[in-house]
């Protein structure tokens, strides 16, 4: 084992190349369905088939949704490009080659600014973003004699992002691909689940020792299908490469797959078993002209992203970091954020109902916001009923929100006055109460005269407790200090 | 026998039925069965067509082709029927959709009356390279009909069909129709839809007719002409009339010296050439000699690319998904590689290995690159040409038809393309009629190249010619 402090004089340079699927409603170059999980080679035609003198037919929105990305990620985008042919042998390619860029990638030269969890920013380069097709799927372990083919994904449109070597630790290429998934989710183009392989990366790994300018032999990781498994598999890469370097072995150039089971990464194939792929530009597409206007258009239709929420909620709001961070972890979430804001003004009071009950409520029944029933415009009542002082925070959260889920189309003004929580601060009411609950605990009252302060929480609670949680905590609180004084 | 679509037109006025129309055709390949043009004749669906068609001439619901007989290269897909592109990798396979050409002669009512025989995948100037076994030439057997789209040609001139459909990628219709006596047209690259031919070189292929009249060639391109959304390579540019009509003004038209001043052509072709330039002077016409620099470069460029393009759009007869599987191939790369060694032909595979070299790491700029440049010479030089004049006019075929399996040097087979790959090369649509005769009994083209998507003009100027020659 190579101690904390040798490892410390290394530094890990990382690059990651991410595969998103397009969440269009067909395909990339035919015009059969795009969806997962529909019974095996039921959405191919003689396009995805690759059947001969078949063409393929360009699917505009592919181009639409490359632009969207580009522009969220901060890159150029080529004003002419084309499209080009790479070729390989493998089942789960019937054409026996597949359409991609190569030469002219729609975007280059952008970036991302991760927001790591110390609080600092990790800029981070972003090399390309092209277009291309999936290939089918190859299932090897459902029939015993024969390799299956299912041909559904064949041709489903992808977007591959490419990154810079800018990263430096597995936690960095979490906090990226966290990013990323977000940013995919925002602009509607991709379903960002690595579980279901519509997002997949693959990463480049390399060590070299700290001030170096130069490159250490290069690793590349696949099957990586979490984001925690990403790094896991790039911590795992690390430590491999310098114990390997400090043990004086050579590290050899090849493509490593990551072991789920046992978190640790084995060897796929070397640089020798490497393809040469032979592309050329595809002829049967013509050159695509992206124009000004066109970009233009796409930046006009760009939803609000993540990243400018988060500026406006720390900012204008005031709300904390964290506050932020959960409100606009997906778009869903922040759209019910934004609606609810309209109706009150109490941000932080919206932030924690929609980070605390609102959450909590999703999680139990593992649903969506979407399925949420109280309309953004209820909750705002609800939350003017506690500003105002008509119900306390608890009785709003504990006996309001309840019958508020149940029934959502009711005023929670008028549950609160049905059910009889609007809260008492008559002061006489109040202090009668408090008169009553002294008589009732005498030794604590004298316990609490000689000194025991924090048996005011005892009295508190028994307080709220005689006058069913309707007495206004804060005149409460006031009364009963000044009572068990005169006492 | 009918010759042309008027005869049969002339037959339906007087009552003959479309029926006894195919019946005619079908006795004729019977009995020219020796030439081996048609692989296959679709008798039932052609005969279900016919009766059908004959119903709608008498509901007066007939399309323009009610009548026409139509005979499709076997690299032309339609729907439920074999194709094989002439080669044991495809054996026995059968389309699961229509080319769109072909659908848009069924939808005029025209009848597809069998698959026709051609040169593996297109690739062979005497249509030798059939898995199918040879074609040959309707005016002497003894000798080739051309190539790729030999039983196109052939059965075209024996008049086994009215009008047959073949593809071109460096001459595979001029050529042919030279060697035969017929007439051929490749469009302009971009003017009718590639979807349902199966490829050899994208870039460059074009369907196109042969015919024996350019009324014919006229009806039939401009039916098949037009945007296409499954071809996306295939141009939207509204498709005129193109029934010729008489020209309205004297032309001027531009020949390349350098083709005539060769040992390489035929002298007798080179006479008539210039037989016919000076007759076309004396008519009016301006006739002017230019000179293309890049006639030596044409061939090895058209061949650089080509094999590129097919090198990669062969790939999928891997026999995995459909045609030809080695039964002795274990395991997925041996399938691959038996089943690829023993269904394609010596020339096919030349083609991949030369293309698959071409693209290869540390030869592409050298080859593919240098290829695309010298392309983009002859397409400047080209337009240059034809910014200035209103035709290239040069020999379809550097000689006539010669005798089966007489040429066995595969470069010497490539220079049969030296006068038709520059409309290829560089788009244009271009022509072969036949006008002239070889002392040896056999016919040969002249060639004209028009500007891009000028059919209308070459087909008038090509009736023009047939009449004035």
């Amino acid at each position: 084992m190579v101690s904390e402090e040798v490892k410390a004089t290394y530094e890990a340079v990382i690059g990651l190349e991410v595969h998103a699927q397009m969440l269009t409603k067909t395909k990339a170059y035919s015009s059969d369905a795009n969806e997962y999980g529909a019974r095996p080679n039921t959405n191919i035609s003689a396009i995805t088939l690759g059947h001969p003198g078949t063409l393929p037919k360009m699917n505009k929105k592919t181009i639409e949704y490359a632009i969207k990305l580009g522009l969220a990620l901060n890159c150029e985008i080529a004003e002419n490009q084309h499209f080009d042919r790479k070729n390989y042998y493998y089942p789960d390619l019937p054409k026996g080659y597949q359409i991609t860029q190569d030469k002219t990638p729609i975007c280059a030269n952008g970036f991302i600014d991760l927001k790591m969890e110390d609080g600092t920013v990790k800029h981070v380069g972003i090399t390309r973003i092209h277009m291309e097709e999936d290939t089918g799927k190859s299932i090897h372990d459902v029939d015993v004699y024969d390799s299956l083919v299912d041909l559904n994904r064949a041709g489903t449109p992808l977007l591959e992002i490419v990154t810079e070597p800018d990263m430096r630790s597995g936690d960095e290429a979490y906090v990226y691909l966290t990013e990323i998934r977000q940013l995919v989710r925002y602009l509607e183009i991709c379903d960002g689940n690595m579980e279901e392989g519509n997002l997949r990366c693959d990463a480049n790994v390399s060590v070299r020792k700290k001030g170096s300018k130069e490159f250490g032999r290069r690793v590349e990781v696949k099957n990586m299908n979490s984001m925690r498994n990403v790094q896991r598999a790039i911590n795992f890469e690390i430590d491999r490469h310098i114990e390997a370097i400090e043990n004086g072995e050579e590290i050899a150039q090849e493509t490593r797959s990551f072991d789920a089971v046992n978190l640790r990464t084995i060897s796929m194939r070397t640089k020798e078993d490497a393809n040469d792929y032979r592309f050329f530009p595809e002829p049967d597409l013509q050159p695509l002209h992206v124009s000004q206007d066109q970009i233009d258009a796409i930046r006009a239709e760009m939803p609000v992203l993540p990243k400018a929420l988060f500026e406006k909620y720390t900012k204008e709001l005031k709300l904390s970091e964290y506050d932020a961070n959960n409100i606009i972890s997906t778009k869903p979430f922040a759209e019910y954020f934004e609606e609810l804001i309209k109706y009150t003004k109490n941000y932080k009071s919206a932030s924690n109902w929609m980070n605390g009950e609102v959450r909590s409520y999703l999680n139990q029944r593992g649903a969506t916001i979407e399925e949420f029933p109280i309309q953004p415009g209820k909750l705002a009542e609800l939350i003017e009923l506690i500003d105002n002082g008509l119900v306390s925070n608890s009785v709003a959260g504990q006996k309001l929100f309840p019958v508020l889920l149940e029934q959502p189309n009711e005023s929670p003004k008028k549950i609160a006055e049905e059910l009889n929580l609007i809260q008492d601060s008559d002061e006489d009411s109040i202090s009668a109460v408090i008169k009553e609950v002294i008589k009732q605990h005498p030794a604590e009252a004298e316990r609490y005269k000689n000194g025991e302060k924090q048996l005011v929480g005892f009295f508190m609670g028994q307080v709220m407790k005689a006058s069913g949680g309707k007495a206004d905590p804060k005149s409460a609180n006031k009364l009963m200090r000044q009572l068990l004084e005169e006492n | 026998m009918y010759k042309t679509f008027n005869e049969i037109k002339a037959a339906l006025e007087k009552g003959r039925s479309v029926q006894d129309i195919l019946q005619s055709y079908l006795e004729n390949i019977k009995e020219r069965k020796d030439l081996n043009a048609f692989l296959e004749v679709f008798e039932n669906s052609a005969k279900e067509q016919a009766i059908a068609v004959d119903e709608k001439i008498k509901n007066g619901t007939a399309g323009r082709l009610a009548g026409m007989v139509i005979g499709i290269k076997d690299n032309l897909c339609y729907k439920g029927h074999k194709v094989s592109a002439a080669s044991k990798i495809l054996e026995g396979f059968e389309s699961i959709y229509t080319s769109t050409v072909v659908e848009r002669l069924i939808a005029e009512d025209a009848i597809i009356i069998g698959r026709l025989n051609c040169d593996e995948f297109a690739m062979g100037a005497s249509n030798e390279n059939s898995a199918y076994g040879p074609v040959r030439n309707a005016l002497n057997e003894d000798y080739v009909p051309g190539g790729s789209s030999g039983g196109t040609a052939s059965a075209v001139a024996a008049q086994l069909c009215t009008v047959a459909l073949g593809s071109d990628t460096g001459g595979s219709i001029r050529q042919p129709a030279s060697f035969t006596g017929t007439i051929g047209l490749k469009p302009t690259y971009g003017r009718v839809s590639r979807y349902g031919l199966i490829a050899y070189a994208s870039s460059f292929d074009q369907i196109g007719p042969i015919a024996n009249n350019v009324e014919d060639i006229a009806l039939v391109t401009e039916i098949i002409a037009g945007g296409d959304e499954f071809d996306g390579t295939a141009s939207s540019k509204e498709v005129p009339s193109l029934t010729p009509t008489p020209l309205k003004q004297k032309m001027k038209i531009a020949y390349i010296k350098e083709t005539l001043d060769t040992d390489g052509v035929d002298p007798e072709i080179k006479e008539r050439i210039e037989q016919l330039v000076n007759c076309l002077r004396a008519d009016g016409h301006e006739l002017i000699p230019v000179s293309f620099a890049y006639i030596e470069q044409m061939v090895p460029t058209y061949y650089v690319l080509t094999t590129a393009e097919a090198s990669s759009n062969l790939s999928r007869f891997d026999g995995v998904h459909f045609g030809y599987r080695s039964n002795e191939a274990k395991g997925v790369e041996e399938t691959y590689i038996k089943s690829r060694t023993e269904g394609f032909g010596d020339e096919v595979k030349r083609r991949i290995m030369a293309g698959t070299f071409v693209l290869s790491q540390g030869y592409y700029d050298a080859y593919y690159t240098k290829a695309q440049k010298v392309r983009r010479l002859i397409q400047d030089r080209t337009n240059e040409i034809l910014a200035q004049n209103d035709f290239i006019l040069l020999p379809t075929t550097p000689s006539t038809a010669f005798e089966l399996n007489s040429v066995k040097d595969p470069i010497q087979m490539y220079l049969q393309d030296i006068y038709t790959v520059q409309a290829n090369l560089a788009g244009n649509p271009a022509i072969s009629l036949p006008i002239g005769k070889h002392s040896n009994g056999l016919p040969f083209g002249l060639q004209l190249i028009g500007k891009h998507f000028g059919e209308k003009e070459l087909l008038d100027t090509s009736a023009y010619l047939m009449d004035f020659c």
